[in-house]
């Protein structure tokens, strides 16, 4: 892929999650969406510069910030807007919500509301298609929480011993609700962690979606060829508050320098401005057309029929 | 001659055949647990298994029960069809994030599109001290929730016939075995075959009381059985096997024929499966009067380590046979027999 139809797809997946996130931002007050929503606004750069590097077979995992991930990675827009307003078109029959978005089809494989959760779903995932010798690759995304739980360390554990073909990636968007990294973790620094099972891992300090995409193309290349798994941090920013559709850009809970340094290198902004006018409105505005297009379906679904609440919780 | 006596095994032979058959016939089954490729192989369950299909379908894993436990629900979204042996019951307890908010959840939260078929296989210890943190039997924290099979069997006909149905359903199941159970003899068919979810097994038949045993209690309810018959009392003990779901049906029947309905658990009493077996059937038989029921189960208690002291803590056939005795005859009669061991017991000898 040139350079030039790069920046194209990264802006356009970029773009489609921006727009997404804040017409849902908009839509929230209107009490149609009753799920509660956690937007990924500011931290588009991390989903997107890691899904442009996987394979349409290769699969993802994710968490409750979930709507970026879903896009990037193929979701059907449609399904997760039905999804998001509990329509019987959701891509969980509206029976998930916001936080349990799915899409096998894309390889999204699923998220959780558990912080730390589906790493080892990543893990288990990633050991199956090795066994089966398949080229499969997993990614799998959380956030700076994650790695305080014990789980995050035993998936690297078990990763590494099975040099299995996993990418772990870690948003660090600084933040676990209103509490700092410096106030939980004695080490700032995450990717770190893979030396201590020989896991290499990497930093993408600003979140440079370029850089990030770079790093990721390598990492895949390298579990690909089965040199076992990879770590990537990636520092981002959350512009919206931990759950809802409100700014969170400056006091109370957070300095107003701080959230002005992140406005001020937003990947999103960086990447327009090396697209060509044309282009630039021709990908934004097929992507307002896509989303306008996915709220007007969710509002048109029929909710689920009642009998729903009793199908899916066990097999024949 | 020989064509006429019914084949003999193990509960430890019937889940190493199931295990077996089902990793010949079907590729997606695999084996993981602490021990796993042990020479001891689990108390003899999984032996041989590691040189007859390869490390990477039978292999031993690190002590991380919580990762593990994920680690094999993501194989399983991924087509493959693992069992998770857990030496203790206990250790459980590590996974049940992974246990409660994954894998009884998928199916439902992800609107059907995804499936865990997991089999998480949990050992109940008892004997030869194994005190409170490795003898506890957690099978109602399971049953409580919807979204996951929970299973006991008894028999070593049930172990392989319900590990078989277990290996071929799509949902998460615990198997609840039981460390004095794997030693025990009885007829396995040398064939494949299964034993459906949700029915219980009546196992003797009897007038006077109906006796539900669960796990290892089913073997010192038919003990305690045998004392009732020497007052001219017959049980109809009833092996529910299958723990979620429960054959209700099949224990609101009995009682209405005897009248008396005495629930045994090996587990706790409070809050338990004994407290939701005896509110189904009185459920189930609202409005018919008459009827007597009790529940026995541990002591309310952790596990006491020391034999003394752990010996009071469980049921026995006598106190069983006690309790049946003044469900049949009313509180006012003493009677306490003596005789029936529990050799399973006491020719246990550890370390585990």
């Amino acid at each position: 892929m040139s350079r030039a139809d790069l920046r194209r797809r990264l802006y356009r997946g970029m773009y489609r999650i921006r727009h997404a996130e804040e017409e849902i931002a908009r839509i929230y007050p209107s009490d149609k969406i009753k799920s509660p929503v956690h937007l990924s606004v500011g931290q588009e750069s991390a989903s997107v510069g890691v899904c442009e590097a996987l394979r349409p077979g290769d699969v993802v995992f994710g968490t409750y910030r979930g709507h970026a991930l879903y896009l990037a990675k193929g979701g059907d827009i449609r399904a997760m807007i039905a999804e998001l307003y509990g329509k019987a078109t959701g891509c969980a029959g509206g029976k998930g919500g916001s936080m349990h978005l799915v899409d096998p089809d894309a390889g999204v494989m699923g998220c959780s509301a558990v912080v730390a959760t589906t790493i080892p779903h990543a893990v288990g995932y990633a050991y199956a298609a090795k066994l089966r010798g398949e080229d499969t690759a997993v990614a799998v995304f959380f956030g700076d929480g994650a790695v305080e739980e014990g789980v995050f360390h035993e998936s690297l554990n078990f990763a590494a011993l099975h040099k299995l073909p996993v990418l772990f990636v870690c948003e660090n968007n600084l933040y676990a609700i209103h509490t700092h990294q410096r106030d939980r973790q004695p080490l700032g620094a995450i990717y770190e962690y893979g030396a201590i099972y020989d896991i290499p891992g990497r930093c993408i300090e600003d979140g440079d979606v370029f850089e990030l995409h770079d790093a990721a193309v390598t990492a895949l290349t390298a579990l690909r060829e089965g040199k076992g798994p990879r770590l990537i941090e990636t520092r981002v920013y959350r512009w919206k508050e931990h759950v809802g559709p409100n700014d969170e850009l400056g006091p109370p809970h957070r300095p107003a320098a701080e959230a002005q340094e992140w406005v001020d290198r937003d990947q999103l902004a960086a990447l327009a401005e090396l697209l060509d006018e044309g282009e630039r409105a021709a990908v934004e505005e097929e992507a307002e057309r896509e989303i306008r297009d996915a709220i007007e379906f969710a509002e048109a679904s029929p909710f689920p029929d009642m009998k729903a609440l009793y199908t899916d919780i066990l097999g024949s | 001659m020989g064509d006429e006596m019914p084949r003999e095994a193990t509960y430890s032979d019937a889940i190493l055949e199931a295990t077996t058959h089902a990793m010949e016939t079907d590729p997606s089954v695999i084996v993981c647990g602490i021990g796993v490729p042990d020479p001891s192989g689990i108390y003899g369950t999984t032996i041989g298994l590691q040189e007859r299909f390869g490390v990477g379908r039978v292999f031993d894993t690190p002590l991380s029960e919580d990762a593990m436990t994920g680690i094999a629900i993501g194989a399983a979204m991924a087509g493959l069809h693992p069992i998770h042996v857990h030496l203790r019951m206990d250790f459980v307890l590590l996974a049940m994030n992974q246990l409660i908010n994954v894998a009884a959840k998928c199916r439902y939260m992800y609107g059907g599109r995804v499936t865990v078929p997991l089999v998480v296989r949990a050992i109940i210890g008892r004997s030869w001290g194994q005190g409170p943190q490795h003898s506890q039997a957690l099978h109602s924290l399971f049953t409580h929730v919807p979204g996951i099979r929970v299973v006991a069997p008894t028999t070593p006909f049930d172990a392989k016939g319900m590990l078989a149905t277990a290996l071929r359903s799509q949902d998460p199941v615990v198997f609840v075995e039981h460390r004095m159970l794997h030693g025990q003899r009885g007829h396995v068919p040398a064939e494949d075959y299964t034993v459906p979810f949700g029915q219980a097994r009546l196992l003797t038949e009897g007038d006077h009381v109906t006796i539900v045993g669960v796990s290892h209690m089913v073997l010192e309810c038919l003990r305690a059985r045998r004392h009732l018959l020497d007052v001219g009392i017959a049980a109809e003990v009833i092996d529910p096997v299958s723990l979620s779901p429960l054959d209700i049906g099949a224990i609101a029947e009995s009682t209405r024929k005897t009248r008396r309905l005495l629930i045994v658990d090996h587990a706790w009493v409070g809050s338990g499966l004994s407290a939701e077996i005896l509110a189904q059937v009185v459920e189930t038989l609202d409005g018919e009067e008459g009827i007597r029921y009790r529940r026995v189960g541990f002591a309310p208690t952790p596990c006491p380590t020391t034999r003394v002291l752990e010996d009071a803590f469980y049921p026995n056939p006598a106190s069983i046979a006690e309790a049946a005795h003044t469900l049949v005859n009313g509180s006012d009669t003493s009677w306490s027999p003596t005789g029936e061991t529990s050799p399973e017991i006491e020719e246990f000898r550890g370390p585990f």
